[in-house]
């Protein structure tokens, strides 16, 4: 009895060494540069990223401590009682079971699970239930395959690439991110600001997130929705408030049409790209597809999946399947002078 | 119990003529025959699976890879993840309990012969209905599809509108099929135990391979039948104009995700259940030791079948559950890891003071222990909901439920090969083709499903057909590709060692692990009636009570 409770007050501070050294190798991992990556989960930056980052180290740490515990007891046994050379042939002593023993290992477990148990619903209520108050509002719509932006306080409709302010702790602005889809499921996904939700036709869902350091984070679609699932990446660009609100303000404005691409637009308006995509201030206004009222404003094409280059705009005009085979978009058959007319087009819309 | 082993005079196979051998193999309603087709046709069907594995694992070794299109990678990890689950692990599962339950508790045959066959042949034919997609799935006139929604196939990627031609439709019958066979053969797995075990055998003394197998019956009769009424319910939103799945008529998604994760989690113990059950006769065998707590072994397989019903929508995290919902399903799911670790304690215990012999069964076995240890404590992280909302549908899920089908399920059901070949064919296996299989599978395992994990905590999504450079994924994703390689030597190494002992192998007797179960007290293979007296039994080892006359086990139980 007095063995029993010396080995269980030694086990006690070995156990505490262990997690600590197990957390601290989960960080140090995380930071190293191998593991360095835009979308690691073990570095967040937004308060429901770090609250859940929190959580995942204390379950590291108490899964760590089972799987080294149990293992070494494995190791033992596998090591101690295999069958010797000089084995005498005779069959070992038959234990049947011993109740003290089994006891002990169904109750330390249940305690195991409670603690679990309690941690994790705390994150689930604060991440779940305390949605910020005073936050902005912006709706996601998933499409195949790519993302729809809307902004209902500043008349802002936008794709692809999502921009919010950054929240400084001392006085949040956080973003609240409403999640509709337009066709099948999707799941929002960007892994340094928060878990995944997904979107989901015929329902409504709800993240939200409050970035603290300006900077462009990565994702993608975290649902299969279909043949080109893979190439629905997500970027959201945390700006500072005032380039946020210049965003906002350039954003909110009609497009501007210059002249000089008069033959894009006409064939633009003529041959069915307006069915899908909305130009502001133009007979444009398709819902299918992208906003293009501000094409040029964007970086990447096609969810992510290209720079917004002229070569490869013309590519995509040409034929999307180029870049993204499977994608809605058809290849509209364009000769040479159309593709260069629209291509010219769409390159105005600033 | 019978002590006298009564050889069967045969005719040499080789004198009957080959159409007549097939005959009596189509026709037959012996569990021992239905058994082995079962296990054949799960191994077609693992070759099969595995080179889809292949090919997506070649796609995915390097970024922007262009081994396959889009619409083929997502063909192939449907119908991989199809194919394991229903057309591998599943036969298994039924194969080895249709051949060893009615022989381990002193049976003449299953309790519904006819049954038993017609449910094979189902099964049997749902696997050749979902593979005759590649060819007949566009209709008369295409080339054909495979189905391509995923294998939890979720609405309404499954609609007409999304998913024209028939290639769904060949993915749902296919499953209603097969699922109408499970439910037989599960019916007659519970027949069989709680109705033909021999005299004196009580529940209690039961063999645990037996009580896994029926534990394992009573959830598929539970998991079956709701999968079977959401494909019902999908053919009839895309036949006959119904709206239970179609969002745009105010069907819900959601909806599906129930149906099927009720069965979907249900089914996983479906499928790990026997695997316990294996490791449970063959961890006592080779340790030289009884299993340790064997009525707590019961308790917690029954507990883990009640609990397991209630899991399921810790698969439904990021769906957008309320809190309270999500807080539930984390109880219940770390709730199951009580019982499933007293396993894992219990066959350490019987490990322990043992006299422990690594033959390739053993092996197997402590590899199992060892993953499927891991699969339970990434499987607890998964629980904790939040770190879910992180690792759903990513590489990290992959990982873990590759770890448990793959490192906990296949590896015992190895395991179970060599453990009952030389029961089933009368010859030994090569123990040295045996052990390389293992260190090859081990190795590709571990290269595969270890590194898995590390893409998926930095933010891989299954089921992409690519992925972009500079995500920190590469490194890994190459890893992951290698092991496959080992794996699939191991795959070869497996199938010669079987072909060649089945002609070459050395005579086996009739019990040549000196084991304590009824199926090693009658000739090796086992005549057609099992038994030439109906054993009579005094305890869960009725062979260490006829080897052990002055110990005999029945005094402590």
């Amino acid at each position: 009895m007095q063995d029993v409770y010396s080995s269980k007050r030694m086990l006690r501070p070995a156990l505490k060494v262990l997690s600590t050294l197990f957390c601290l190798s989960t960080t140090s991992v995380a930071d190293s540069p191998t593991f360095s990556s835009p979308t690691n989960i073990f570095a967040p930056a937004s308060t429901p990223a770090h609250s859940i980052f929190g959580l995942n180290l204390f379950v590291l740490a108490i899964t760590g401590a089972i799987f080294v515990t149990v293992f070494s007891l494995l190791a033992y046994a596998v090591v101690k009682f295999r069958k010797r050379a000089d084995d005498d042939g005779r069959e070992p002593a038959q234990v049947y079971g011993s109740n003290q023993v089994e006891v002990a290992w169904t109750v330390i477990p249940i305690l195991i699970v409670v603690v679990l148990f309690m941690a994790t619903a705390r994150v689930i209520a604060y991440v779940q239930m305390a949605m910020p108050e005073n936050a902005m509002q912006v709706v996601a719509v998933g499409h195949q395959f790519w993302w729809e932006y809307r902004y209902p306080g500043a008349n802002v409709v936008t794709a692809n690439e999502l921009h919010v302010p950054v929240s400084d702790p001392a006085h949040p602005t956080p973003t609240f991110i409403k999640l509709l889809s337009a066709d099948t499921d999707h799941s929002f996904w960007v892994p340094r600001l928060a878990g995944k939700t997904d979107l989901i036709p015929n329902r409504t869902n709800t993240t939200w997130i409050d970035p603290q350091q300006v900077g462009l984070y990565l994702g993608q679609c975290a649902q299969y929705c279909g043949t080109q699932h893979a190439k629905m990446l997500l970027r959201v660009y945390v700006q500072s408030r005032s380039d946020f609100d210049r965003w906002i303000q350039e954003q909110s404005q009609p497009a501007h049409v210059s002249d000089t691409a008069s033959e894009g637009r006409r064939i633009f308006e003529s041959i069915g790209c307006m069915n899908c995509h909305a130009v502001a201030g133009t007979a444009a206004d398709g819902r299918f597809g992208p906003d293009l009222t501000h094409l040029m404003s964007r970086d990447t094409i096609a969810s992510g999946i290209a720079p917004n280059t002229h070569e490869k705009l013309r590519q995509w005009i040409q034929d999307p399947s180029t870049l993204k085979p499977g994608a809605r978009m058809p290849a509209m058959g364009l000769d040479e002078p159309e593709l260069n007319a629209v291509t010219a087009y769409v390159e105005t819309l600033r | 119990m019978s002590t006298e082993l009564i050889a069967w005079p045969r005719a040499p196979e080789s004198s009957v003529p080959f159409v007549e051998r097939l005959h009596g193999w189509v026709t037959t309603v012996d569990h021992k025959r239905l058994g082995l087709m079962y296990i054949l046709y799960a191994m077609v069907f693992l070759l099969i699976g595995g080179i889809e594995a292949l090919i997506m694992r070649i796609q995915l070794a390097v970024p922007h890879n262009n081994f396959v299109s889009p619409q083929v990678f997502n063909r192939l990890f449907t119908m991989h993840g199809t194919t394991m689950i229903f057309f591998v692990i599943m036969p298994l599962v039924f194969g080895f309990a249709n051949y060893l339950v009615p022989l381990m508790i002193g049976a003449r045959d299953m309790a519904f012969p006819r049954l038993n066959a017609f449910s094979f042949w189902l099964t049997a034919f749902g696997g050749i209905l979902l593979y005759f997609s590649w060819l007949g799935a566009n209709g008369l006139y295409g080339a054909g599809n495979a189905p391509d929604v995923g294998w939890f196939a979720y609405a309404p990627l499954t609609s007409r509108t999304f998913s024209v031609g028939h290639s769904t439709d060949y993915w749902t019958l296919s499953l209603l099929v097969s699922g109408f066979g499970s439910i037989g053969a599960a019916i007659n797995i519970i027949a069989t135990t709680l109705c033909l075990r021999s005299p004196g055998m009580t529940l209690g003394k039961m063999p645990l391979f037996a009580w896994l197998n029926l534990v394992m019956a009573g959830l598929v009769i539970l998991a079956i039948s709701p999968l079977s009424a959401a494909q019902i319910m999908l053919v009839i939103d895309r036949y006959l104009g119904g709206h239970f799945f179609d969002t745009q008529a105010g069907g819900s998604a959601v909806i599906w995700m129930h149906f099927f994760w009720v069965f979907g989690h249900p089914e996983v113990y479906v499928l790990v259940l026997p695997a316990f059950g294996i490791a449970s006769e063959i961890i006592p065998v080779f340790s030289r030791k009884a299993i340790f707590g064997y009525p707590i072994m019961v308790a917690a397989t029954v507990a883990i079948g009640f609990i397991s019903m209630s899991v399921w929508a810790h698969h439904m995290f990021t769906v957008g559950m309320s809190s309270n919902a999500n807080t539930f399903f984390v109880l219940s799911t770390m709730a199951i890891a009580v019982p499933t670790g007293i396993k894992i304690f219990n066959w350490l215990a019987t490990m322990w003071g043992g006299k422990i012999e690594f033959k390739a069964p053993m092996l197997f076995c402590t590899a199992f222990l060892f993953q499927f240890l891991i699969a339970g404590l990434t499987g607890i992280m998964q629980g904790a909901a939040p770190f879910d909302w992180h690792l759903a549908n990513s590489y990290f899920v992959i990982a873990h439920f590759h770890y448990v089908i793959v490192g906990g399920i296949l590896f015992t059901f190895f395991a179970a090969f060599y453990y009952w070949f030389p029961k089933v064919t009368g010859r030994m296996y090569n123990e040295t083709l045996a052990k390389l299989h293992f260190w090859l599978f081990f190795i590709g395992f571990h290269l595969t499903f270890d590194f898995m994990h590390i893409p998926g905590l930095l933010g891989m999504p299954r089921r992409i057909y690519t992925y972009e450079p500079g995500r920190g994924w590469e490194t890994w994703n190459l890893i992951v590709t290698i092991g496959v390689v080992f794996q699939a030597l191991g795959i070869l190494v497996f199938i010669v060692n079987l072909l060649w002992s089945y002609f070459k192998g050395k005579t086996a007797g009739n019990d040549p692990w000196d084991a304590w179960t009824l199926e090693w007290s009658t000739s090796s293979p086992p005549p057609a009636y099992n038994f030439a007296v109906t054993p009579s039994v005094k305890s869960r080892r009725p062979l260490w009570d006829l080897k052990h006359p002055e110990d005999p086990d029945w005094r402590y139980e």
